[in-house]
């Protein structure tokens, strides 16, 4: 069984429990150990950097630090902790000066950063560790062809990502391995608007709409997304898309880690699906339906 | 920063600038930003801005608060000149310098963001909104009561915080970096 350090984020325990929830979930059924890192703290996320660069760089440090004790890769289901702590990362193993400063700092909590580990985003660890075909091993129940537009958004494969950041392809692989169907999804790494929904809302929404709309034109019956912050806005802010335009998206929107549960097995409740905002119950229906498969490798 | 260093190295000198003099002004930034147009100046002409020294309009300007940190104009530049990464300084810049940014509420949520990191270690989604609302709009809290009880219905609005011990760890590195860096 291969371990990783893994690295929940602040959204998977909140707003984004099914992140956490369906991650913990599958992880026995995929053969993997995540080994929570003890006493993380916020990787910083783009406000902390927007604010204080050069602290936010030792902010995300000292979680790196603290995973470098175990010495395994670090993984993270958020794609924004996944760029906050790469970017880092790097940034300190390139340059010298900077990282002794940060060294300076860590010790006193009594850490040093050595930049001896990878950080890693769950998906590309499933791609990449599990593949595909591994994954098409572990089903035993598969999505009865659903159509899933997969949204990969912005940061899951830019600037760090492992796939084609103009036209990535390994959520559509993931899908078809498990028995999906991945139809064409030309708005699949476009940004949903982030945390400017906050600040800017009328952007933000209308970037969501195109989303939406998109997936519409392309007859998916779910969205699967990695990331916490496009998930709420595409489901929980989907209401004000709604209200703005006269639209009546009602499409769900899964995590990643929810689809391949489904697929593996897993009951809606562990996976989080009751905090799904937009019933996913005609895609639960769905994939209940498809023959129950016993697996056919050990 | 020394009087003498100019603006344009003070850019280049942050994380993510050491590339800002390669920009060929090819504008393909600025075509790719899902937010040039509400910005007062989209990111090819920031970039020419700060190259022309023109500090006080940069750093006063809403156009690096609107950045949505979506990488694709980093992706997509042929010089590599990383106008994301460039947004982010000009942020630190602006805040650093104490600029009064018009035309954005951005900073405002930033700064509640980052003080729920300080003082839980963790960031308090819920906290961090509602602070946010009451200083900027409260009016506009109740347009978001609809989505808010959603979440909540749903089991994903925390209305108390998630402490961790780490939090101390912040503190103590934060002082002892701020005292390095003088």
């Amino acid at each position: 069984m291969k371990q990783y350090t893994y690295f929940p984020g602040c959204s998977s325990n909140s707003s984004a429990k099914a992140l956490g929830m369906s991650v913990k979930a599958i992880e026995k059924p995929l053969d993997i150990e995540l080994i929570e890192l003890e006493d993380w703290t916020c990787c910083g996320s783009t406000p902390y950097g927007s604010l204080n660069e050069d602290e936010s760089l030792l902010v995300a440090a000292r979680n790196l630090a603290l995973a470098e004790k175990k010495g395994l890769d670090l993984v993270t289901p958020c794609s924004s902790c996944f760029v906050v702590l790469n970017k880092a990362n790097l940034h300190l193993k390139e340059h010298e000066k900077f990282k002794s400063k940060v060294n300076q700092a860590l010790a006193a909590a009594g850490l040093e950063f050595q930049g001896k580990i990878n950080v890693r985003l769950l998906p590309e660890v499933i791609f990449h560790d599990i593949t595909p075909e591994g994954l098409a091993r572990k089903v035993t129940r598969n999505l009865n062809g659903l159509k899933v537009a997969s949204y990969y958004g912005c940061q899951m494969v830019r600037p760090y990502g492992f796939d084609n950041p103009e036209s990535p392809t390994s959520l559509d692989k993931i899908v078809e391995s498990i028995g999906g169907t991945a139809v064409p999804f030309q708005y699949k790494n476009r940004c949903c608007g982030g945390s400017l929904i906050i600040p800017e809302e009328n952007a933000a929404l209308n970037l969501m709409r195109k989303i939406l709309a998109n997936t519409l034109e392309n007859g998916a019956e779910c969205l699967i997304t990695p990331c916490p912050l496009c998930q709420m806005n595409l489901d929980a802010y989907r209401i004000k898309v709604n209200g703005k335009f006269g639209t009546n998206f009602d499409i769900p929107v899964l995590f990643v880690s929810q689809l391949i549960g489904l697929a593996l097995g897993i009951d809606a409740m562990s996976l989080g699906l009751k905090t799904n905002i937009v019933s996913p119950a005609k895609v639960i229906e769905k994939v209940n339906s498809a023959k129950v498969t016993v697996q056919s490798n050990p | 920063m020394s009087a003498t260093v100019s603006f344009l190295d003070e850019v280049a000198a942050t994380p993510g600038g050491s590339q800002i003099r390669s920009c060929i002004q090819c504008g393909v930034c600025t075509g790719t930003c899902p937010m040039a147009g509400e910005m007062e100046y989209p990111p090819r002409k920031i970039i020419a801005m700060i190259r022309a020294g023109m500090r006080e309009e940069v750093l006063s300007s809403n156009s690096m608060w609107h950045c949505l940190s979506c990488y694709m104009c980093y992706e997509r530049c042929p010089r590599g000149v990383k106008p994301t990464e460039i947004a982010h300084a000009l942020e630190s810049l602006a805040i650093k310098y104490g600029y009064r940014t018009k035309g954005t509420t951005n900073p405002i949520m930033y700064r509640n963001f980052v003080a729920s990191i300080k003082s839980y270690g963790r960031v308090h989604e819920f906290g961090t909104m509602i602070k946010y609302y009451m200083v900027t709009n409260p009016i506009v809290a109740i347009k978001m009561l609809p989505v808010a009880a959603k979440l909540l219905l749903h089991g994903r609005l925390h209305i108390m915080p998630e402490s961790t011990k780490g939090k101390s760890d912040l503190a103590k590195i934060t002082a002892k970096f701020r005292e390095i860096r003088g």
